[in-house]
């Protein structure tokens, strides 16, 4: 399975974001969008989840399910949690394997992978940052999807968090799945880097 | 289907817990109609008159107050984007959202006419006719609406826009939903043509209103 971008070219609100911008991604790799703040990672990231449009270029995932489109394949975890206060955390979780479908997971197992299984009953509202953070990382591994696409993933976590997201992120890999990820910090994993331009 | 059952029971259940939009609409709806009285005065054959008028105004209100969250909700956290990304076509989401809103916001204002037509001076009749109509007429104003709620997802206090947007699109429920209560209490017109013209409206509303919320959800992402 490969995943890769040829010759994108994003455009915001009348301003190149970038352009000319090749990339790819093979199974069992990890790719670590670097770049100072401005530059388009979140751009480029929500390129390839099909939630931008690119002006130019094409992204194409070699060896996926050819019935399904890339974003259809790929789980993304944005600055946003998707989380709704009001719901449970067992609910939240529940609500997302549902609704994305494909190969479910054990819910139990999810938040015991991620040490929230001591607060499924409590309402999100009562969630921390780092928990919210820990919360959404839990639904990607609710449902298998091949490519994960993470914005900041690490942001909010804290240290023994962080340790827990390197080793999911190395199993996930360790599937032949892709990681995406734009990220200042260091992401604990072994990945070539993609170093967009400075900020225009 | 899994996908969008759990998306109405997710709604719904939202809906439904503190906080939620829910009971805010039929407290609306009761706000409006024990005040009209106060306002017109005691006299009871005028109540009975504007009776269905004001009990079509206020569902129509009442189901827009709510209708701004239907989707900003979940553009702020992050939710929209999920949902536009999943394997469930966004038509049949946005539908699905409806149909919860519907059910959590609308329902209730149905169930509350019967009571509300006590206070207006309402006769059986004349109460089973505007339920009656409201039942068919308000799936209308939800799913119309959607185009707006959906419009004004990435704008910063949609709400009023929402307003300004969807009442033009609403006026026809309106009319024909009065008429229809009108024809069924004093007449002279029978009930049977301004009914069929809102349930018309209903149907055209429920294949326009998810087709265009969708492709105005897809163009105002970034």
């Amino acid at each position: 399975m490969r995943l890769s971008g040829q010759q994108l070219r994003c455009v915001r609100g009348g301003r190149e974001v970038f352009s000319g911008l090749d990339f790819a991604a093979s199974a069992g790799e990890a790719l670590a969008i670097v770049g100072p703040n401005g530059s388009g990672k979140t751009s480029l990231l929500r390129v390839i989840a099909g939630l931008l449009v690119p002006a130019d270029g094409t992204i194409a995932l070699d060896g996926g399910d050819a019935e399904l489109s890339v974003p259809e394949q790929a789980h993304y975890l944005g600055h946003r949690d998707a989380l709704k206060p009001a719901l449970s955390v067992a609910e939240n979780l529940s609500f997302w394997r549902e609704f994305l479908g494909g190969e479910p997971e054990d819910s139990a197992k999810c938040l015991s992978a991620v040490a929230l299984d001591h607060a499924t009953h409590l309402p999100a509202a009562f969630l921390s940052a780092g928990q919210r953070r820990r919360l959404s990382i839990a639904r990607l591994l609710t449902v298998r999807r091949p490519v994960w696409l993470l914005d900041e993933p690490t942001s909010a976590l804290d240290t023994a968090g962080q340790a827990l997201f390197v080793g999911l992120m190395q199993g996930h890999l360790a599937r032949g799945g892709i990681i995406v990820a734009a990220t200042h910090l260091p992401l604990g994993i072994e990945a070539r880097e993609l170093r967009m331009g400075g900020a225009a | 289907m899994t996908a969008l059952a759990a998306l109405i029971r997710r709604d719904i259940r939202i809906a439904l817990r503190v906080g939620g939009g829910a009971l805010i609409g039929v407290l609306f709806f009761l706000t409006v109609t024990v005040l009209m009285p106060f306002a017109v005065g005691p006299d009871l054959a005028l109540l009975s008159r504007l009776g269905p008028a004001i009990l079509w105004l206020g569902a129509l209100l009442a189901s827009l107050l709510t209708l701004d969250r239907l989707f900003t909700a979940d553009h702020e956290d992050g939710s929209l984007d999920l949902i536009v990304m999943s394997r469930t076509p966004l038509e049949l989401a946005c539908a699905a959202k409806a149909l919860a809103h519907w059910l959590a916001a609308g329902l209730p204002l149905i169930i509350a006419t019967p009571v509300l037509g006590l206070l207006l001076n309402l006769d059986g009749t004349a109460t089973l006719a505007v339920a009656v109509t409201l039942l068919t007429g308000t799936p209308a104003l939800t799913f119309t609406g959607m185009i707006g709620a959906a419009l004004a997802v990435t704008m910063h206090r949609g709400g009023l826009l929402l307003a300004v947007l969807v009442l033009p699109l609403s006026i026809p429920v309106l009319i024909f939903g009065v008429a229809a209560s009108q024809a069924a209490i004093v007449g002279p017109m029978s009930f049977g043509t301004p009914f069929s013209i809102l349930c018309a409206l209903s149907l055209v509303s429920f294949v326009i209103g998810p087709f265009a919320a969708a492709a105005s959800l897809r163009h105002g992402l970034d």
